[in-house]
């Protein structure tokens, strides 16, 4: 059973389609906002064992509501374990143990380079944005990062102002790196994978959008994939668990 | 490092009060960090050093949270060190933008780091070391803007990493769920750079929600994560990180983070909001008896009790 378009958001399919991603993963780094509701979305549907990281540290969350941050205390009660930060940053992330992570992005280039520090110079910011946080060394080391962001002209840019989170560079992304780097973005209107050369393409675009709408919110030539397919919509069990569990507010899902 | 309290070694140990440990110990000019990653935030103790007009302080916290928003708009400080800016969940500290974006009404110094680089400078300062090493940065513009993360090649021939200077503050100011009189600590729930803060810091200000007897200390040591060794003053200051979470304690008030939005977008109902809050109040004990009774039955989470440990005893005989 699948809702048509004028049934469910924009972000609603956004969500449901990142959560769909994590299919046979294991460990996922999470951050606050879409990517939690995603990840425990995929723990009600596709992959129950997902264990959940968060950066504050805590291996192997159970939220109970929807975190109000990402140091808010239900993510700690009924874990497997809490750890320091350097410990989370150290022993999971740096060492390798971490399958999957979720970035966020005010803006990303066709290589996968992420800026969130600053809209203008770094010195003479237009917009000044929060910065990294743990998403810098995340892009190096997680084994794969999955991108959840808005699309538009003014965040899929042919050159990022600033890049917070190196992404493919090109396809030169160094061996001596543990992680893979970007390997999915999910946006409103898709989703987009990587070349062996580095470079974005469509993947799959949701019900609705056209290619030309595509292409109005791509600051660059998208590629568009040889056998290009539409995302499924939302399904009603994946509506009902956003709407009536992990997001009743619609704070993030509407 | 520590050399005991301000009235240290007396009956009371190093417990004292917010304003003398503030005044006793914060100077102008200062290298202060209040962490508490989003939670433990010890706004108490930002208020006090907004009241008491403290001066050029540079300011570090991995999230400088709505807190430095209001010591940054309040002028107390001119430099801050930092990885991640933002009004978690709801958005951007407008009063640091505008001094970062305008200059309004003054500029603001910058040095920032990624999280891992935050931690990683803190467990330097504690660990006595002359940097920390990390897998960060590569190909980041970070340390184009930042000449303190410089790359490395490891010494044992196995590629390249980045370093980062310890970082070891005049002043740690911690909130804790638990301590007793000489300054060791219970903490549980997200830890944040609390340990790695304190250790790191040549001055350290604890502040708890409960002021308890050595003995409860004692019975669970696995739990204290901060020795009283490191600690120059206690503050017995319930409800301190209002409107920040303390586990177990008190949920966030988020309508408040909610609100701080609108606030401080505005100069002039910041500048109303600081007088009514803080400068206004004499202490946190007015300021808890201005906001009321009402919010803490909405602000109390329910009990979830840990099953006790058996740490046995291992008496002679």
């Amino acid at each position: 059973m699948s809702a048509s378009p004028a049934e469910y958001s924009v972000n609603e399919m956004m969500i449901a389609a990142s959560a769909r991603q994590l299919e046979g993963e294991k460990v996922c780094f999470v951050g606050i906002g879409p990517p939690n509701i995603a990840c425990n979305l995929a723990r009600r549907t596709v992959t129950p064992d997902l264990e959940l990281v968060y950066e504050a540290g805590v291996y192997g969350a159970d939220p109970q509501r929807l975190p109000l941050s990402i140091g808010d205390p239900t993510l700690v009660t009924g874990a497997v374990s809490v750890t320091s930060m350097f410990e989370i940053f150290s022993f999971y992330l740096q060492r390798g143990l971490i399958d999957v992570a979720f970035l966020g992005a005010s803006q990303i280039d066709r290589f996968g380079n992420i800026n969130t520090t600053v809209i203008g110079g770094y010195d003479e910011p237009k917009v000044r944005l929060p910065g990294s946080g743990g998403a810098c060394e995340i892009s190096i080391n997680a084994n794969r990062v999955f991108v959840i962001m808005p699309q538009s002209r003014r965040s899929f840019v042919e050159e990022v102002d600033f890049v917070t989170s190196p992404g493919h560079l090109a396809g030169r992304r160094p061996a001596e790196w543990l992680g893979g780097g970007p390997y999915v973005v999910v946006t409103g209107l898709g989703i987009y994978r990587f070349g062996d050369d580095g470079v974005m393409y469509l993947s799959r675009m949701h019900p609705g959008v056209t290619v030309e709408q595509v292409q109005a919110n791509t600051g660059w030539d998208i590629r568009l994939s040889r056998d290009l397919v539409l995302t499924d919509p939302p399904s009603e069990l994946e509506l009902n668990l956003m709407r009536n569990e992990l997001d009743p507010e619609g704070i993030y899902t509407r | 490092m520590s050399h005991g309290g301000p009235d240290g070694g007396q009956e009371g140990g190093k417990v004292t009060s917010m304003h003398d440990a503030v005044a006793g110990l914060v100077g102008d000019g200062d290298t202060v960090a209040i962490e508490g990653f989003t939670h433990l935030i010890c706004f108490a103790a930002g208020h006090e050093i907004i009241r008491q007009g403290k001066r050029d302080l540079t300011l570090c916290r991995m999230t400088p949270d709505v807190i430095y928003d209001q010591m940054i708009a309040a002028g107390v400080a001119s430099k801050l060190v930092f990885s991640w800016l933002g009004n978690p969940g709801v958005g951007s500290l407008h009063a640091i933008r505008r001094r970062v974006e305008r200059s309004d009404p003054a500029p603001l110094e910058l040095e920032e780091y990624s999280h891992f680089g935050m931690v990683s400078r803190y467990t330097a300062g504690a660990s006595g070391l002359p940097f920390m090493p990390l897998r960060s940065y590569h190909s980041s513009d970070l340390p184009k803007v930042n000449p303190r993360i410089v790359e490395l090649e490891s010494p044992y021939g196995d590629g390249v990493v980045y370093a980062v200077p310890p970082l070891n503050p005049d002043v740690s100011i911690v909130h804790v769920q638990r301590a007793d009189k000489d300054g060791n600590c219970h903490v549980w729930g997200f830890l944040g750079c609390q340990k790695e803060a304190a250790f790191a810091a040549r001055k350290v200000i604890v502040v708890c929600e409960e002021l308890v007897d050595g003995r409860v200390i004692r019975s669970d040591p696995n739990r204290t994560v901060i020795p009283g060794l490191v600690v120059d003053a206690v503050v017995a200051e319930p409800r301190a990180c209002h409107p920040s979470f303390a586990q177990g304690y008190y949920d966030r008030d988020n309508r408040f983070y909610v609100a701080w939005d609108s606030i401080s977008r505005d100069p002039a109902k910041l500048e109303a909001w600081l007088e009514e809050w803080v400068y206004a109040l004499g202490s946190h004990k007015d300021y808890l008896a201005k906001m009321g009774a009402e919010a803490w039955a909405r602000l109390t989470p329910d009990r979830c009790l840990s099953e006790p440990v058996d740490y046995g005893a291992y008496s002679p005989g």
